[in-house]
């Protein structure tokens, strides 16, 4: 199950983050989860939103640069070694992880991270074999 | 099709024996009525009988921008003051302006080479032309007009800004042809992309651009974009404006109207005349300007002259388009650098936007340059590293094109200045 997510180019410059989340808010979209990653001169800022398309839309009518592609969001035990566990299962099929963030909210007991693996496909089915819960989009826009 | 064969088209021998004629008349006409002409002719020990040959004129000596400065306002003009039915001046972005003063048949001139260079694009008494280089003191906005009056087209003459309005009336007036910036003309086909205007709504058939320094990957990318014909017009106020030399359809260089205009090509370290094909300053002379005859103009462009036949089947010299000037070449660290090398290296790019800007600083005394390109989806990624790549191969294509590092900074779409005029894409913050 490929997860819809939306990446940002951000100058780094002042303001340019309070201006995405002001547009994002005038649309009515609401965040599920978040990251940004700054290097010295630029910052990515990544987001799971419920319509990623209409988030695509009002943002690049402003200017921004906007880019949809899939990531993985799978569920962790929320306690210790959760995580270890999940990067494990990985890691033994040899699959490198780009990145990784955390959702806020939380399903029942498990938290949620969002995943970025090379080859989504690939994360995806060695998270399977390896007997993790991947969540389907309507699943992560419902928490 | 050619305005007027009979220049255009002219046996060289005969060409070259009219243009001996006027060079001697207009020197004769300068040395007799211009303190200044007299006082040069003088110190350099030359009097106007002297010129017996066309070579004979690399013993005249040269005019620069500086002379003209120091005569401003009205020092150059050759004619009583009531002769003189209207004036221009350039930009005055270095400095004072420079006045430029027009007879009657001054202005005729004008709109006889105004016309062939736009009837070189195609215009016809049929077209309408929308004229957006901005009316005024700069010499655009008139020269245009009075081409396409010449012609008998029909003139728009909505002058420069307000793009939405641009666009607007040439959705409702059927624009065929386009006058302006190619800077501006990239803009236009920006707006039009984003409005969703379909191009071949449009009855857009070619655009006469000019009065900046592009290359040959931005006119690839006007065509395109516009899906137009975009040819490439010459010409500097203190000359006579817009029309001094135009590009035929066969876009192989600009034929340089020299029934009007004498060109020479010189060293500008050595002052001295180079032979065709090789780039140099160009110097231009005015050969039938009544108001204010120049001599031996130094316009700091840099081009080289090619008399090969055009299959276009003009006569006329053809210059290339101009690489550079002597005075917006950029030394860095001692190197040669012109920003239409770095566009060059931008525009082979896909996905990127030709919208640059060139900094150079000077933080540790040492140059440092940075380059400033627009971001696009096509260039973004999700991940840091490929973004990190992205950046590292333009800096790679710009090395390979100026033999430099240089630094490229990523910035948000649209965030570049975009002019309406002349587009600036230099900024020289060292302090030297």
């Amino acid at each position: 199950m490929k997860l819809k997510q939306i990446s940002i180019f951000l100058e780094n410059k002042k303001g340019r983050l309070k201006e995405a989340m002001y547009i994002l808010s005038k649309a009515n979209i609401n965040i599920r989860a978040l990251s940004i990653a700054d290097t010295s001169e630029f910052g990515i800022l990544r987001l799971i939103v419920p319509e990623p398309s209409k988030a695509k839309q009002e943002l690049e009518k402003n200017n921004f640069v906007v880019k949809i592609n899939d990531v993985i969001a799978v569920e962790v035990p929320d306690s210790p070694g959760g995580l270890y566990g999940i990067l494990e299962i990985l890691n033994q099929k040899d699959i490198n992880v780009e990145y990784i963030y955390a959702f806020v909210e939380k399903k029942t007991d498990k938290a949620i991270v969002v995943i970025r693996t090379e080859d989504i496909e690939e994360g995806i089915n060695a998270l399977k074999e390896g007997n993790a819960t991947v969540l389907t989009n309507e699943e992560v826009y419902m928490l | 099709m050619t305005w007027n064969e009979e220049a255009e088209c002219m046996p060289r021998d005969e060409l070259e024996k009219l243009q001996l004629k006027r060079l001697q008349e207009i020197v004769k006409r300068a040395y007799d009525n211009v303190p200044y002409y007299q006082e040069k002719f003088q110190e350099a020990n030359i009097k106007p009988e002297d010129i017996k040959t066309l070579k004979d004129i690399e013993k005249l000596p040269f005019t620069t921008k500086t002379d003209l400065r120091e005569a401003y306002p009205f020092g150059m003009f050759a004619v009583p003051n009531e002769d003189i039915v209207e004036v221009h001046t350039s930009s005055g972005t270095t400095g004072k302006p420079t006045v430029s003063g027009y007879t009657a048949k001054d202005l005729d001139i004008w709109g006889e080479v105004m016309a062939r260079s736009l009837d070189m694009a195609g215009a016809t008494k049929k077209d309408r032309i929308q004229n957006c280089y901005g009316y005024g003191l700069f010499t655009g906005g008139l020269g245009v007009h009075y081409g396409a009056q010449k012609i008998g087209s029909t003139v728009i003459p909505i002058s420069a800004g307000n793009t939405k309005r641009q666009i607007e009336i040439m959705q409702d007036f059927e624009t065929s042809i386009i006058t302006c910036t190619p800077s501006y003309a990239l803009y236009l086909a920006e707006m039009i992309e984003k409005n969703d205007i379909d191009t071949d709504e449009l009855n857009l058939k070619a655009g006469v651009f000019g009065a900046e320094m592009w290359t040959e990957e931005m006119r690839e990318e006007i065509e395109k974009r516009l899906n137009i014909l975009a040819v490439n017009i010459y010409g500097l106020t203190e000359i006579i404006g817009p029309g001094v030399a135009q590009e035929c359809e066969e876009k192989k260089g600009l034929h340089i109207f020299e029934d009007h205009f004498y060109p020479e090509i010189i060293d500008s370290k050595t002052l001295k005349t180079l032979p065709d094909g090789e780039k140099g300053e160009l110097v231009l002379t005015t050969l039938t300007r009544e108001g204010m005859p120049i001599i031996r103009f130094r316009t700091k462009d840099i081009t080289a002259l090619r008399r090969e036949k055009c299959d276009c089947g003009r006569t006329l010299v053809r210059m290339d388009r101009i690489t550079g000037r002597t005075d917006d070449m950029l030394k860095i660290r001692g190197v040669i650098v012109f920003p239409s090398q770095i566009e060059r290296a931008l525009l082979k790019i896909e996905g990127l936007e030709p919208h640059y800007q060139i900094i150079v600083t000077r933080p540790h005394h040492l140059d440092e340059l940075e380059v400033q390109v627009e971001t696009s989806e096509k260039l973004f990624s999700d991940e840091v590293k490929h973004v990190e790549e992205v950046k590292k191969m333009i800096e790679n294509r710009i090395h390979s094109e100026i033999g430099l590092r240089v630094n490229v900074s990523l910035v948000e779409p649209k965030s570049l200045p975009r002019s309406e005029g002349k587009a600036v894409r230099v900024i020289d913050k060292r302090e030297i």
